[in-house]
Order: structure tokens, then sequence, then C-alpha cells
């Protein structure tokens, strides 16, 4: 306690301490380097583009999501129109949908750069449309950074997440994933895997769709 | 035993409707794991477990190293890391937070470690207002409870205690269908997620080589709490810590598997640092603070450090006949089932309920389906053992030491033993079946607890030994 009222003690102290201890339950000394750690373990397994789609849409089938290939960006579109309908939808401001001709349907609201636009319109919209930076074939999974292109809100307040996917984007899994990423934080504040709808079993274990996130997904694979 | 624990355990055992909601809950959920875990799903599932074993014990034996890269990766993202000593300096920290921030609500994603610092609590008595954001956590806060399970903490509520507890706290209307009460949490809880200062979260992992915080969570509360508020405070204890984003790969795997059955679990958010330039949404602020709390306490020792490998995915508590048997309120701390039974006496002190460790049968079904490969039964022995010598040391158990002594010497005896064995048999009856009421003299004797929870073996008509004689008698070899 003395210690701790000394001049800028406080955030100092508590440090020193758990590190200091830390050293002396092991036996280690300061700026002792670590010993080698056992190598990581990441095994890919050989798979071809179609057999990943096929994997891709059947796990997400397992957890419910809707699943869509398209055999053209126009087509894209003209799914994405079918299912919003008349709809609101917020879109993330990724390349793709552009390309795609998403941003233009009607309903559709892009290009937001402002926090706390982007988040009262994302609240209010029945549909999020975004892109991915990759998806895992053998669990279903969406990767998306956190970037200019994606904002994490799109994905997250509306009930309905709807994701459009380059066809190359698709990794056998999350070993893959890992290996081209190995330091994801040097990309992006933040990295986020979405495998399947929001989902809950906390009241006697049944199972409910759609609690804080999304209670439906759909993957449309260009 | 103590006394509030022994009445936990009587009244769980004796709540029909409970033992039912505990047995087919952690059944199911033994199943799910079974499902994803099979030789023929996952070929490598054991491989998968000696790797992140091994990962763990190269992460705790060289742990002041990995803090200090993981602190510095955090603060090279524009992150701040606060060491606490323990759930004191927790709540000073966040206390002088709040109060810089003007903040008053608190959304918090599920964190077993804010549990056993009893944070909400702290907080709560500050005039800060904690909501935790996970359902079943927040059926436990509306209620008042400690959770149940480390990964279903409402496992021993119906949906009509939900129901009550709903039309009581929110002021809604009863409603006993389990898909509208979520779409009532939903609503109440999207309020405050947006009107929240200050969003609190655990941590499954810390990844020193990124000074990310990863957090794990099916229902969406997790990607919630560290995005919409503007400050986002990660709290985890500093064994959370694996060298690199690449060790995930095993991780991630175990860790839906184990608790629910699911490959991957819904979303899994890696987080280094707060919003960066450019970015439009995420927090504006990042804390993580590393709590000691016990931990170095427990790295010191060699064996008994595994403990700190643990992952939180309770599938220890769904495999253990005690812990399905007394359910997760019986337990003297937050953490219940075989890995409570290991930690709570190297946190609290073997004194502290030193009944614990032996409230296991040792079956070890705990260790065989434990992801990280803790060694439960040998731990709890390694604790019985200090538990007794802590007892010795206190002059305690005298008189089973001695009990047993005069067994040993009996069985060295033969013919001693013999009589014994022909005088307890003319008490207590010989026979076929079960003695369910011990004679009334030992009902007041030091075994009268012992004997109340147990049924007997008759002792047998004929001893081994009379059958023995009689088979030689007769000239059969």
């Amino acid at each position: 306690m003395v210690a701790r009222a000394q001049e800028g003690g406080e955030e100092l102290m508590p440090r020193e301490y758990i590190l200091h201890r830390t050293r002396t339950a092991l036996g280690r000394s300061i700026g002792q380097p670590p010993e080698a750690a056992p190598p990581a373990r990441i095994s890919i397994p050989e798979m071809d583009l179609e057999a990943r789609i096929a994997s891709l849409f059947a796990n997400l089938e397992k957890l419910a999501g809707k699943t869509h290939r398209a055999s053209s960006p126009a087509d894209a579109r003209a799914y994405v129109a079918g299912l919003i309908g008349e709809r609101s939808a917020v879109a993330s401001n990724a390349p793709f949908l552009r390309e795609c001709g998403i941003t233009d349907l009607p309903t559709v609201r892009s290009g937001f750069t402002n926090s706390e636009e982007l988040r009262a319109v994302s609240a209010d919209a029945e549909f999020g449309i975004t892109s991915a930076d990759y998806a895992l074939a053998d669990t279903g999974t969406l990767v998306l950074f956190s970037s200019p292109q994606e904002a994490r809100m799109v994905s997250l307040l509306p009930p309905v997440h709807i994701a459009v996917v380059p066809r190359e984007k698709i990794l056998t899994g999350l070993d893959e994933l890992l290996a081209q990423e190995p330091l994801p934080a040097g990309r992006s504040s933040s990295m986020l895997l979405i495998t399947g709808p929001s989902r809950t079993a906390d009241i006697e274990q049944i199972l409910v769709r759609g609690v804080h996130g999304p209670g439906e997904i759909h993957v449309i694979v260009v | 035993m103590t006394g509030p624990q022994q009445e936990k355990i009587r009244q769980t055992l004796e709540d029909a409707n409970l033992q039912l909601a505990i047995y087919a809950a952690t059944g199911r959920l033994m199943s799910h794991r079974q499902a994803v875990v099979a030789p023929d799903v996952l070929p490598d599932y054991q491989e998968l477990r000696t790797q992140a074993n091994l990962v763990k014990q190269h992460a705790l034996e060289n742990l002041d190293h990995y803090l200090e890269q993981f602190e510095s990766q955090v603060v090279a993202r524009g992150g701040k890391v606060i060491y606490a000593r323990d759930g004191g300096e927790v709540v000073e920290f966040l206390l002088d937070l709040a109060q810089k921030k003007g903040a008053r609500l608190v959304v918090k994603s599920k964190s077993m470690t804010t549990e056993e610092i009893e944070l909400n609590e702290r907080l709560e008595h500050h005039g800060i207002e904690p909501v935790e954001t996970d359902l079943g956590e927040y059926i436990v806060q509306l209620a008042r409870e400690r959770p149940y399970h480390i990964v279903a903490p409402a496992l021993h509520k119906t949906r009509f205690d939900v129901a009550d507890l709903f039309s009581q706290k929110l002021g809604v209307e009863r409603e006993t269908e389990i898909e509208k009460q979520t779409k009532i949490a939903r609503s109440v809880l999207r309020q405050k997620f947006l009107a929240a200062d200050i969003g609190i979260s655990g941590a499954n992992f810390l990844v020193a080589d990124s000074g990310a915080v990863v957090v794990v969570t099916n229902e969406g509360n997790g990607r919630m709490t560290t995005t919409l508020p503007r400050v986002h405070v990660a709290i985890a204890g500093i064994e959370k810590v694996i060298p690199r984003a690449q060790d995930l790969a095993v991780f991630l795997k175990l860790l839906g598997r184990s608790a629910t059955g699911q490959p991957l679990t819904v979303y899994t958010s890696f987080l280094a640092g707060p919003r960066r330039e450019g970015e439009i949404d995420g927090p504006e602020e990042f804390y993580v603070v590393l709590l000691d709390n016990g931990r170095t306490r427990l790295l010191a020792d060699r064996q008994k450090r595994q403990s700190l490998y643990c992952i939180r995915c309770g599938a220890c508590l769904n495999h253990c006949p005690v812990y399905r048997k007394v359910g997760g309120h019986s337990y003297p701390w937050v953490y219940g089932g075989p890995i409570g039974a290991i930690i709570t006496p190297q946190y609290l002190g073997v004194t502290h309920d030193p009944w614990l460790p032996f409230a296991s049968s040792l079956c070890g079904a705990c260790a065989e389906v434990c992801p990280v490969k803790i060694e439960i039964p040998k731990l709890l022995l390694a604790l019985r053992s200090e538990v007794n010598q802590a007892q010795a040391r206190a002059g305690q158990g005298r008189l089973e030491r001695l009990g047993f002594r005069v067994w040993a010497w009996a069985m060295r005896h033969p013919r001693i033993y013999e009589m014994l064995g022909f005088m307890s048999s003319a008490v207590l009856g010989g026979g076929e079946g079960w003695i369910r009421r011990a004679p009334r003299l030992l009902n007041y004797g030091p075994l009268a607890a012992w004997l109340s929870q147990r049924d007997l073996p008759r002792l047998p008509a004929r001893s081994f030994r009379q059958w023995w004689r009689a088979r030689r008698k007769a000239g059969k070899n």
C-alpha cells in the first residue's frame, strides 16, 4: 500500500508485482527469451473449387443458412432484389457490391463513412448486405475484416444478413485462413468469423435463432 | 462439508424436476459433443488435444514473456493494458474510467472472470448499472443468482421460471413461449446496447503476437458489446495468453466442439486495438485488464499449474456424475464441477472447503473429455493429500487416522479380521440385498454423516474364508 501511494505508482506497481511473481513462480529472469514454441499445427486439405463451394453450402444449410450460386454479378443483383423486395436495406462499401450493382437497388442505402449515421440506418434496416474477405468451406463461415469498405454493424444490427462473395474467396477452412493471414491484426482492428445465424439455447436447451445478431443469413457465391 | 452447501445439495437431490433438467441438459451437451469429435468426423481430434496441451504448457512456462509481448502489441495498436492484482483493483480502474467518461450504463458479454471477482455487485454498489447480455447470464442476473454452468448459466431455469422473472422484473406480460421470451430479451437488451457507454467483455484467448482479444459467442452479444459502446474493456485472467494467432486453428476447433458440439461457435471476434484510421465503426478506446487474483500462486506449483490450461468449455461438468446430481449451485465458488473442484481449493486455499476434492468418484470422465488434457483426477488426489496434511498440522482428523490404523492392523491379523467379520454379520444380519439404515448405534458415532448418504451391501451369510475351508475339506482344489 505504501508503494501504491508513490507518484505514478497506481498503474506501475501491479504490473511489476504480477510480472515479478510470474517470473519467480517459473524460475525465469527479466528479459529471458522464451523456449522454442511447439510449431503451429496447420493442415490444409486438397480441395478443388467445386468441392469447396459444395462444402460451404452444405455446412451453411446445416445451420439453417440460405445459399445461392449466382452465375453472374447481374444474377446476384437480381437474387438480392428478389430477397429484399420493397424493404429497407443497408449495404457496406465493399467495391464488389457496387460492381454487382447491388448498391443501386432502390431500397438499398450505402456509402456511409460516419459511425453515428451508419448506426442509425443499420438499427432500422431490415437487411444488412456485405461482401466477405473469405469464406471457409468446412464450417460454413464468413470472414470479415473491419475496414473503410466493411463496417462491423452492417452484419450485426439488421435481422437478416446477406453476404455476396466472389467464388475465389472460398478457402478450405480455418487452417488455410490462418496460413494466409498469420497476423490478422496487421490488417485490421477486427477480424470477424460468422458461422450461421445468431442463436441461443439458454432456456431449456431449446434452439432459438436471432438473439442479438441476425436470425437469418443468406450467402450468395458469384 | 459446511452447512449451506450441504443444504443446497440436499435440496437439489430432492427436487425431481431439477434433477431431470440437469440430467437432460448435460446429457444433450454430451451427445452433441460426441457427434463432432467422433473419429470418423474429426480423425485428428486426439492430435488437436495434444497440441492444445503443449501450447498451453509452453505459454504458461514462458508466461512473463508472452504477457509482455501481448502488452507491447496492444500498446502499438493504440490500446492500453492494465494489470490488476485482484478484483478490487479491477473495480478501482473501472470506476475511474467510468467517471472520466461520465458512464452510468455498462453492457457485459459473458465472462466467468468477472463472476469470480463479483464485478456486477461491486459496480452496482458504486452506482453503475452493469447489464449482462448473454441470455442465460441475463436471466441469472435478473434472478440475482450465480451462473449454474460455465456455458449454460440458466440451465436450472424452466420457461415458466423465466416467464415469472421477466414479468416481475421487466414489467411485461407473462410469456411462456421460449421464442417470444428471447424476443423480449432482444428488444430490452438492444436498447441497452445502443445506450451503453462502456462494453465489458471477457476473453477466450489473448493472442500475444497480435495484441488481440478473442471473444467467442453464439448470440452475437459479444459483438454488440465490443462494437457499439465507445469504450471496450476486456477483462481476462493472465493465463489466457496464447503465443500466436495461428494457434487458434487448434483452440477454436476444440472450444466449440467441447462446449456445445459446434465445429465453430457462431461468432468469433478477433479484436486488436481500437477503431483504426478510416475504419467506420468499432470502439474508440480499447483496454485490456490482466487479472492475477491468485493465478501466480497456482503457477508456482509445477504439477497443479496445468489447472490454468482450462479454456472454460464446460465439458467436464457435463460428463461428471457428481455435477449431474448436485448441480452447479452446490459448489462453494463460481466454478463448479470437476474444474471447480480443482481450482477452488487452489484459489481460496485447501482449508476453505476441505471436503471439495473428496466429492468425486475419481471416475476419470473429466480428464477423458478435457480438450486441453488437464489431469483432473490426479490433481484431485494431490489436493486430497494437501487437505490431509493441513488437517494433520491443525491436529484434526485424528480419529480417522486412528480408525485406519486399526483397520490396517486387523487386515494383517487374519484371525481377528475373521472374528470381526463374524461379529458384524451377527449384528447387522447377513444375506442378500442392501442395508439402507445403519443400526442405531452407528447413527451417533463419527460414521453417522458418512452412513447417512450410503447404503451398504449385506454381509454374506458365509464368508470367503468359510467357503474356502469348506471347499478344501471337501477335497476340491
